[in-house]
C-alpha cells in the first residue's frame, strides 16, 4: 500500500449540488456568541431554511432573525437601507442585552447588490460603541453550509485589536466544554497566553498582530486563514483535532512553534490519549472493515476519514467535499491511505449512482438524502449531526466514533424489521 | 422589510413542491441557488418520506451569474428529463432565480419535450406557500384536465391533500371511506396519490370534495367553472360539521344510503360525567383559517369550552374568520408575525391554546397547555398511527388530543385542595405527563441530556424569563399577601384569576389589590 492521498487525482463533477447554504452556521453560531444577533437580509426562503435546518423550531425567542424583503424592498435601494435601519433599531431597543450585530448577507440581498458592509459601518455609526456592527454572507451562491462559519469569522478580523505579542490564537467555533479542555490541555504543556476567536462574549475579543500564531480547530476555514495571514499572524499547519492521533499531532504541532519538545506533550497527555484509545477501540469493534462513503457537506469528510480509516479501521470508498483547500487539508491527505476517490463538488444523482453501485456499509450525507438511502437499506449518518456535536479532542474522540458506529448497530439490531428486508439483508 | 423570528409559512416554490411530492409521475425543476435544496430535508425528514422529492434543482452559485444561468436551467431540465421520464414537467423559479428573470416556463417550452410542461409563477416577494400550492394545483388542472363524459355511476373527485399537510394522509382515508359507505365512489384524489395521467381524468367525476381550501380552492373553482362540477364548501371537521357535509354530500349526488354513526364516539365521550370539567375552559386559537373556524365550532359546541380568541396566518381567508370570529364576539388576529401572536396569547390568559408547532412554544413559555390542530408542525404530528383530523375518526381524535394537555378533572380538584404537597403540587404538572413541567422548568436539563443522549439536535439553553406578571396599569399594585394568595391558586387558572383581579381592580378604581380584593373579584367574575 503507498501512503498519502494528496497527489489523488480529485474528481471535479459538476450538477446539483445537494447542499446547505452558509446560513445555517448561524444556528451554532448564535448560541456560541452569546451577546450576539445575527439578521440575515433575505427571503422567506432563508428564514424557513434557519427554522427547518435548526431541526426542532427552537422555543423562545433565538439570536438569529431575517428581515425578510418584500416587492417594496426590491423597487428602490434607498427604502431598501432605510428600511433595513429602521429594522435593526427596533430589534436592537428589544433586546438591550446585544453587542454584537451580523447583518448577513443571502442570496437576494447579492443578487439585488444591496450593500451590507456600507450598512454595517453606518449602523456601528448609530449605534456604537455600544452594539458593533459587522457584516458577511452566507447566501448559497457564494457559501456552502459551514463556509457561514468561515466568512463569520473572517468578517472579525480585520476589527481585531493589534498587539505585539507572541500569543496563540485558537480559530474555530468550539461548544464551550471542548474549549476549555482544549485550553485546559495547552496550559499543561505550557503554551501561553491563548486566546479564541470567536470569543463567547465581546469583551473577551482576541487581539492579533505580526507575532501572533494561530492554530485552526476547524477545516473550513479558508477565508478566515486568509484574513489572519493578511494581518500578519502566522498559520500552524496540522492534522485536525480529531481523534487520539489527531489531536496529539494537532498539539504537538502547536507546541513545537512555542519551543516545546514532543516529549512534553506526550507526558502531559498521557492520561486523556489512554482514555480517548479505550474508548476508541469500543466503537471500533463495530467499525472495523466496514465501507464509508462520504458526500460532500460540512467539508470535515477528509479529516474524519483520517480518524475513521487510520483509527477505527474503516474503509473509505470515497470522501467527497464541497472544496478542497490543499493548504488546509494538506496534512491530513497525507494521512490516508490511497485508495479512495476524492472527490470535489457534486452532481448529486452521479453521485447517487456511486452509492447504489458501491452499497457502503455506511454514508455520510445531509439530511435530504439520508432517509431515502435509509429506505434503500444502506446506513446513513447525517452530517449535521457533526457540527452540532461537541467531536473535537481527546474526551470526545470516543463520541466522535460511536456516532459512526451507532447507526450501523441499529441496522444491526433491526436487521429483520427493516420494511425492505431483501436490499437490506444484502 | 419585515423581522422575522419564525415563520408559519415557507415560501411559494415549497407550496409548489408539497404537490410535486405528493403525486407521483410529475417532476419539477427548480431554478434555485444552492443551498434551497435544503426544502428537501422538510420531506425526507419531517415527514419521514422514504424517497427524496422529484425535484431537481440548477443549484447555480455566483460565478454563474456572470455566464450563463438560463442554460444552467436548459440542461438540468434535460438531464431531469432523461433521467426520471416523468409524465408532465413542472418549472418554478425560487425566490432569487426570481430576480435574475431567467424565464424558466419560456425556456422549457422551447425544448421541445414530449410531454406537457407546467410553468408556474411563484411571486416569492408577495406570496407564501400555501399560495404555492393552490397555485401548483390549479395551473395542473389547467393544462391536464378537459371537460369529458361523466362516469356511469356517481363519482367525485377528492381535491386537497398534499405532502407535508396536517394529518392529509388520514383525512384522505377518512373521507374516502365516508363517502364509500354512502356508495360514492372516488373518480381521483388529488395532489396525493395522483398521477399527471390521473389529473387529466379529474372531469370525469360528478363533483368535487374540497378538503382544504388553503390548497385547492382555485382549482375546485376552476373546474366548477370549466368542467361543470360543483365542490362541496364544508369542512368536516368535527362531529356536527361531518353530519353536514354527509348532507352536502347527499344533496349532490342523491345518495341516500345511511351512515353508520356509532364509531364516533366524541359526543358521549363529552356528555359523560367525567368531562364536566372542561366545561368554560378558555381555549384561544390559532393556525391556518380553514382548521381555526372549524375548531373553534367544535371547541365552543363540542367541547364546551369558551373561546377567547382565534386568529389566522393566512390572509387569504381573513374575510371568513372575521365572520366567525365576530359570531363569537371577538374579534379575529389576522396576522403571521409569531410575537403578535405571542403577545395577543398572553393578553388573553387561555387555559389551553389550539394552534401550531409554534404556539406549542408560545404555551411552552408561558405556561399554557397547547395541542396541536394546524401546520405548520413538526415531526411528532406526523404520527405513524391513524389520526386523522376528519369525519368520524376524526371528532375522536380531537377529543383525545385537545383533552390531553389538560390536567383531568379530578386532579384538578385535588390540586385546589392540597396545594402545597411536596411532590404532587402544580408545578410539576399534569400528572399523567412524564417529564412535563409548566414554567422553570426543572426537567429542562434532563430534556437536554436525553437530546445529546438520543443523537438529536441540541435543544436550546436559556429560555428567556418567564412572563408570569403582564405590564399591570401604573397606578395599581398587588400587595404581597395577595401576591402570595395568587400563587397558591394552581397555574392552570392563576393566570386568568391575576387578569380578572386587575380588571376588577381597575374597574373599581382599586389602587392597592388584597386578598380581599381577589376574592371579590374571584364571586365577581363567578360562574
Amino acid at each position: 500500500m503507498t501512503t498519502g492521498c494528496r497527489d489523488t487525482p480529485v474528481l471535479k463533477q459538476r450538477g446539483q449540488r445537494e447542499v446547505f447554504c452558509g446560513l445555517t452556521g448561524i444556528i451554532w453560531l448564535h448560541r456560541k456568541m452569546q451577546d450576539a444577533f445575527f439578521l440575515v437580509v433575505g427571503s422567506r426562503t432563508c428564514a424557513h431554511l434557519l427554522q427547518s435546518a435548526a431541526g426542532v423550531m427552537i422555543f423562545a425567542e433565538p439570536r438569529f432573525g431575517t428581515a425578510i424583503l418584500e416587492e417594496k424592498d426590491l423597487a428602490g435601494m434607498a427604502d431598501a437601507n432605510e428600511e433595513l435601519d429602521r429594522e435593526v433599531a427596533r430589534l436592537l431597543a428589544r433586546r438591550p442585552d446585544i453587542r454584537q450585530l451580523f447583518l448577513v448577507g443571502s442570496c437576494p440581498s447579492e443578487v439585488i447588490k444591496l450593500d451590507l458592509a456600507r450598512a454595517a459601518e453606518r449602523l456601528s455609526v448609530a449605534h456604537g460603541p455600544n452594539v458593533r456592527v459587522l457584516n458577511f454572507s452566507g447566501s448559497g451562491i457564494e457559501t456552502t453550509f459551514t463556509q457561514g462559519e468561515d466568512a463569520c469569522l473572517a468578517s472579525m478580523v480585520p476589527a481585531l485589536a493589534e498587539t505585539p505579542a507572541k500569543e496563540l490564537l485558537l480559530v474555530g467555533a468550539l461548544p464551550d466544554v471542548v474549549e476549555d479542555q482544549a485550553l485546559d490541555l495547552l496550559a499543561q504543556i505550557g503554551v501561553t497566553p491563548v486566546r479564541c476567536l470567536p470569543s463567547r462574549r465581546v469583551q473577551d475579543t482576541p487581539v492579533i498582530g505580526p507575532n501572533t500564531v494561530f492554530a485552526l480547530t476547524q477545516p473550513f476555514l479558508g477565508d478566515t486563514h486568509a484574513a489572519l495571514t493578511r494581518r500578519g499572524a502566522r498559520h500552524i499547519a496540522a492534522p485536525f483535532p480529531f481523534g487520539a492521533e489527531g489531536t496529539t499531532l494537532w498539539l504537538k504541532s502547536v507546541a513545537a512553534e512555542f519551543g516545546i519538545s514532543p516529549e512534553k506533550v506526550d507526558q502531559v497527555v498521557a492520561a486523556p490519549r489512554a482514555r480517548a484509545e479505550k474508548a476508541i477501540a469500543a466503537a471500533a469493534t463495530t467499525l472495523r472493515g466496514k465501507r464509508i462513503f462520504f458526500m460532500p457537506d460540512s467539508q470535515l469528510e477528509i479529516p474524519l476519514a483520517r480518524f475513521l480509516t487510520r483509527e477505527c479501521g474503516m474503509q473509505a470508498i470515497e470522501i467527497g467535499t464541497p472544496y478542497l483547500h490543499t493548504d488546509l487539508h494538506g496534512p491530513e491527505l497525507d494521512l490516508i491511505a490511497s485508495g479512495p476517490v476524492i472527490s470535489e463538488g457534486q452532481d448529486v444523482d452521479l453521485q447517487l449512482d456511486r452509492v447504489r453501485a458501491a452499497r457502503p456499509d455506511l454514508t455520510v450525507c445531509g439530511l435530504g438524502l439520508a432517509n431515502p438511502l435509509e429506505a434503500e437499506g444502506l446506513a446513513t449518518k447525517w452530517a449535521i449531526e457533526l457540527v452540532f456535536t461537541p467531536v473535537h479532542f481527546y474526551e470526545q474522540a470516543g463520541d466522535l466514533a460511536s456516532l459512526f458506529a451507532r447507526p450501523l448497530r441499529r441496522h444491526a439490531a433491526l436487521r429483520r424489521q427493516h420494511p425492505n428486508r431483501l436490499e437490506a439483508a444484502e | 422589510m419585515k423581522l422575522a423570528v419564525w415563520t408559519y409559512e415557507g415560501p411559494p416554490h415549497v407550496g409548489a413542491m408539497r404537490v410535486a411530492t405528493a403525486m407521483h409521475g410529475l417532476h419539477m425543476v427548480l431554478h434555485a441557488p444552492q443551498g434551497d435544496t435544503y426544502a428537501d430535508l422538510l420531506f425526507t425528514m419531517i415527514e419521514r418520506r422514504n424517497h427524496r422529492p422529484p425535484v431537481s434543482y440548477t443549484t447555480f452559485q455566483a460565478r454563474d451569474l456572470g455566464a450563463d444561468t438560463s442554460g444552467l436551467f436548459t440542461s438540468a431540465c434535460r438531464d431531469a428529463f432523461d433521467r426520471f421520464q416523468p409524465q408532465a414537467l413542472m418549472v418554478a423559479a425560487s425566490c432569487t432565480a426570481e430576480l435574475i428573470q431567467d424565464d424558466p416556463g419560456g425556456l422549457a417550452e422551447t425544448m421541445g419535450l414530449s410531454v406537457p410542461v407546467i410553468a408556474l409563477e411563484l411571486p416569492s416577494y408577495q406570496r407564501k406557500e400555501n399560495f404555492g400550492c393552490d397555485e401548483a394545483f390549479l395551473q395542473l388542472c389547467r393544462t391536464l384536465a378537459k371537460p369529458m363524459a361523466r362516469t356511469e355511476r356517481v363519482t367525485c373527485n377528492i381535491i386537497g391533500p398534499t405532502a407535508l399537510g396536517f394529518r392529509h394522509r388520514d383525512d384522505l382515508a377518512e373521507i374516502t371511506a365516508l363517502l364509500s359507505e354512502m356508495g360514492i365512489e372516488v373518480n381521483v384524489a388529488a395532489p396525493m396519490g395522483a398521477s399527471p395521467a390521473d389529473i387529466t381524468r379529474m372531469g370525469a367525476a360528478h363533483f368535487n370534495v374540497l378538503l382544504y381550501p388553503e390548497t385547492a380552492e382555485s382549482a375546485a373553482r376552476w373546474c366548477e367553472k370549466e368542467l361543470g362540477q360543483p365542490f362541496t364548501k364544508t369542512i368536516p371537521i368535527g362531529a356536527n360539521a361531518t353530519r353536514a357535509f354527509i348532507e352536502e354530500v347527499r344533496v349532490l349526488s342523491g345518495s341516500t344510503i345511511p351512515v353508520d354513526e356509532t364509531r364516533m364516539r366524541q359526543p358521549w365521550w363529552a356528555a359523560s360525567v367525567d368531562s364536566t370539567y372542561l366545561t368554560g375552559k378558555r381555549v384561544f386559537l390559532f393556525g391556518d383559517g380553514t382548521h381555526v373556524m372549524a375548531a373553534a365550532r367544535v371547541a365552543r359546541d363540542e367541547m364546551g369550552f369558551e373561546v377567547c380568541g382565534m386568529g389566522c396566518y393566512n390572509r387569504e381567508q381573513a374575510r371568513p374568520l372575521r365572520a366567525v370570529a365576530k359570531e363569537f364576539g371577538l374579534e379575529a388576529l389576522i396576522t403571521d408575525d409569531y410575537l403578535e401572536v405571542e403577545a395577543a396569547i398572553e393578553e388573553a390568559a387561555p387555559e389551553m391554546i389550539l394552534g401550531t408547532q409554534m404556539e406549542r412554544h408560545i404555551g411552552k413559555r408561558l405556561g399554557i397547555p397547547c395541542a396541536v390542530i394546524s401546520a405548520p408542525v413538526h415531526v411528532q404530528d406526523f404520527p405513524a398511527r391513524y389520526s386523522p383530523q376528519m369525519g368520524f375518526e376524526g371528532a375522536n381524535v380531537l377529543f383525545d388530543t385537545w383533552v390531553h394537555p389538560l390536567v383531568m378533572g379530578l386532579e384538578e380538584h385535588l390540586l385546589h385542595m392540597f396545594r402545597d404537597d411536596f411532590e404532587f403540587h402544580d408545578d410539576a404538572g399534569p400528572s399523567h405527563h412524564g417529564g412535563h413541567a409548566p414554567r422553570n422548568d426543572p426537567g429542562a436539563a434532563a430534556a437536554h441530556a436525553a437530546a445529546d443522549e438520543g443523537g438529536s439536535m441540541p435543544l436550546p439553553s436559556a429560555p428567556l424569563a418567564p412572563l408570569d406578571a403582564p405590564a399591570l396599569p401604573d397606578n395599581i399594585i398587588w400587595l404581597t399577601c395577595a401576591e402570595r394568595e395568587l400563587k397558591k391558586i394552581p397555574f392552570f387558572v392563576r393566570g386568568k384569576a391575576r387578569r380578572n383581579t386587575e380588571k376588577f381592580a381597575v374597574e373599581k378604581g382599586i389602587s392597592e389589590i388584597t386578598v380581599d380584593t381577589l376574592y371579590e373579584a374571584k364571586a365577581h367574575y363567578a360562574r
